[in-house]
Parts: structure tokens; C-alpha cells; sequence
């Protein structure tokens, strides 16, 4: 039995993928993202950060894991700076460079 | 690796109605790089007092058109972006983007095939940079595109599809029109459902490339169907929109 906080709700119809925020978060790290690896800290699989759940009309942007949904990567800009909240990932592989 | 993340002012080229509420807006660009089919731009607006607004448009041309970028935009209600780029953009107009982004949901013709593409509404669009980049990549990779519409009228690039499909390079095109058919229509007419899917994807095998876009629930719908009909989750790349391309 798993639990379907996110597709049963309005939220199923908002959500985009993490291919929607490309430009963000190569705004932010510097480096196309969406083709690297990351591995969800609640269910230990590991997905495309293009293939996470994206939800973008919260204050902010919110990544969620794709097989467990939960909360991976969260962004919030403000005016003393961006945060990024990563503690649902437990790594974000980046390709040598 | 240069990353395309800088934003540049581009000018506007060519405007083209392509049905009631969709336009094709070609762009020139001072920074042009070659995109990947599947790739799209991030177009922002800046009014009087400061106000931004931004959306990501996929790209519809082909990588191969050197120096230009076509996004096909489709009119969203009360959307303030899709409803400028529609009502005051003109031709010679000047216009701010990035890109080309993403890598995630993209096709190259040296990957090979069989090919599925599922594409509800305007989410043909980067699904039609990747059968433009097939063609003029000159790749004969089995291809089959699910196309699922609204009505006649809402059917983007139709002629250009129907031209592909006759071409005898392996690509074949599927209708589906939902709400209603003209006279004599002999395509689908209901929503994507598994025994549809398995009809279209059936004669790829197992394991095509997968690409579907179009609005979330219809991406569900179609992705949840080809994991049930056996086709790996790892072939399977989607691409909803909702929102924020309005």
C-alpha cells in the first residue's frame, strides 16, 4: 500500500517535470542538470532530476522522487539570496568534468 | 561544457499561425547554438515598472536550421505571457530568452530507434523537433507518433506530419480526436487508452524510446498504460505541462 499524497489531490494537474525547471537550476549549479542522477534519502531509488515531480506554483520550486514522492529538493529565492534544500536527496551525482 | 544559460534579446523573424490558438514564432538569434530535439527556451517579459514574467516553449524546428529557433506557443486562457507573445508581438519585434535547456527529454538521431512519441495538444511540439531532426538527420528509424486533439482545427502541423508519414522512411502518424471528428474521420476517437497504446506501440516490440508530452493527467494516463502493457519504466521519458506555460 503506498501512499498517494500528490497525485490524488488538485496538485496532479500542476505537476510538471524536473525538465520544466532546467533553467533554474542551471542558473543555479552552473551546469545542465537533468541528465544527472540522484538518489531519493526516503526510498533509495535513483532517477534523472529531469524525471522528478516538479511542482512550481508553490513559493518556490519543489522536486519530489518519482517512485515514493517524497520531498527531494526544494529552492526558494529571496531577497538575501537563493536557498537550496536538498536533505531528501541523499546524493546528486555530477558528471566528470 | 558551456552551459546556455545566459540570457540574449532575440529578434522575431516570421510569425505563423499554425491553428485558432497556436502560433509558430521564429526567432533570430545573435548567440545561436544548436539545440537538441526536445530542448526548449526560456522566454521572460519585463513591463514598464519592472515586472517579470517567464515560461519555457519548447523549441519545433530542427536542430539543423542554423542561426534560428521556432517555438510553437499555444494561447492559454488569461495566460499573460502566451497572451502577449499572441496579441502584441510582431514580426521584427525584440524579445529576451535563454537557452537552449534541458537534456533530459531529448532525441538524437544517432540514438536510433524504434521510435514512440505521444503527444497530447501542444505537447507535439518538441515531439514534432524530434521527427523534423529524424528527417532532415535522414535517419530511417522505425517511428510511430500518437497524436491526441481535441478537434480537426486543433491538430498542429498536420499537413507537414501527414508529408513525413507518406515519405516512405518508416514513420507512421496516429489521430486521436476527443470531443469531436468531421465527416468521414478514420482516426481514433476517444481518449489515449491502454488498447489503443497497445495497437500503436504493439508493432515497435518491446522496448521503443518512449516520449510522451502533453498536459499531466494525459501523461499519466499514457505512461501508466505502456508500464502495464510491459514496456520498462527506463524507456519511458515524459514531459508534462500544466501551468506554467501559460
Amino acid at each position: 500500500m503506498t501512499m498517494d499524497t500528490v497525485r490524488d489531490d488538485a496538485n496532479a494537474a500542476l505537476m510538471l517535470d524536473g525538465n520544466a525547471v532546467a533553467g533554474a537550476l542551471s542558473e543555479i549549479f552552473g551546469a545542465e542538470m537533468t541528465v544527472n542522477e540522484a538518489e531519493c534519502a526516503s526510498c533509495g531509488q535513483v532517477h534523472a532530476v529531469g524525471a522528478m515531480l516538479a511542482f512550481t506554483q508553490a513559493p518556490g520550486i519543489v522536486l519530489r522522487c518519482p517512485s515514493c514522492e517524497a520531498v527531494m529538493v526544494r529552492i526558494v529565492r529571496t531577497p538575501r539570496g537563493t536557498y537550496v534544500d536538498v536533505r531528501g536527496a541523499a546524493y546528486l551525482r555530477m558528471p566528470p568534468s | 561544457m558551456a552551459t546556455p544559460i545566459a540570457w540574449q534579446i532575440a529578434s522575431v523573424a516570421a510569425i505563423r499561425p499554425e491553428t485558432p490558438g497556436v502560433k509558430t514564432i521564429a526567432l533570430k538569434l545573435p548567440q545561436w547554438m544548436r539545440h537538441r530535439a526536445g530542448q526548449h527556451y526560456d522566454v521572460r517579459l519585463t513591463a514598464p515598472d519592472g515586472y517579470q514574467a517567464q515560461r519555457s516553449y519548447s523549441i519545433a524546428s530542427a536542430p539543423e536550421s542554423e542561426g534560428k529557433v521556432e517555438l510553437t506557443v499555444e494561447r492559454v486562457a488569461d495566460g499573460e505571457v502566451s497572451g502577449y507573445l499572441h496579441e502584441v508581438l510582431m514580426q521584427g519585434d525584440l524579445v529576451e530568452v535563454r537557452g537552449p535547456i534541458g537534456g533530459y527529454f531529448v532525441w538524437d538521431a544517432v540514438q536510433g530507434g524504434p521510435l514512440l512519441l505521444i503527444a497530447g495538444g501542444s505537447g507535439v511540439v518538441p515531439l514534432m523537433a524530434m521527427l523534423r531532426h529524424r528527417a532532415a538527420a535522414g535517419s530511417q528509424a522505425p517511428a510511430r507518433l500518437l497524436y491526441s486533439a481535441r478537434g480537426a482545427e486543433d491538430l498542429i502541423y498536420k499537413d507537414e506530419l501527414d508529408r513525413l508519414a507518406a515519405d516512405g522512411w518508416g514513420l507512421q502518424v496516429f489521430y486521436t480526436l476527443t470531443r469531436s471528428q468531421p465527416p468521414g474521420w478514420s482516426g481514433y476517437a476517444r481518449r489515449i487508452d491502454a488498447a489503443m497504446l497497445r495497437e500503436v506501440a504493439g508493432p515497435l516490440g518491446p522496448s521503443p524510446m518512449v516520449f510522451i508530452c502533453g498536459p499531466t493527467l494525459m501523461v499519466e494516463a499514457a505512461a501508466s498504460g505502456l508500464l502495464a502493457a510491459g514496456i520498462a519504466e527506463d524507456r519511458i521519458k515524459t514531459e508534462r505541462f500544466g501551468p506554467s506555460g501559460s
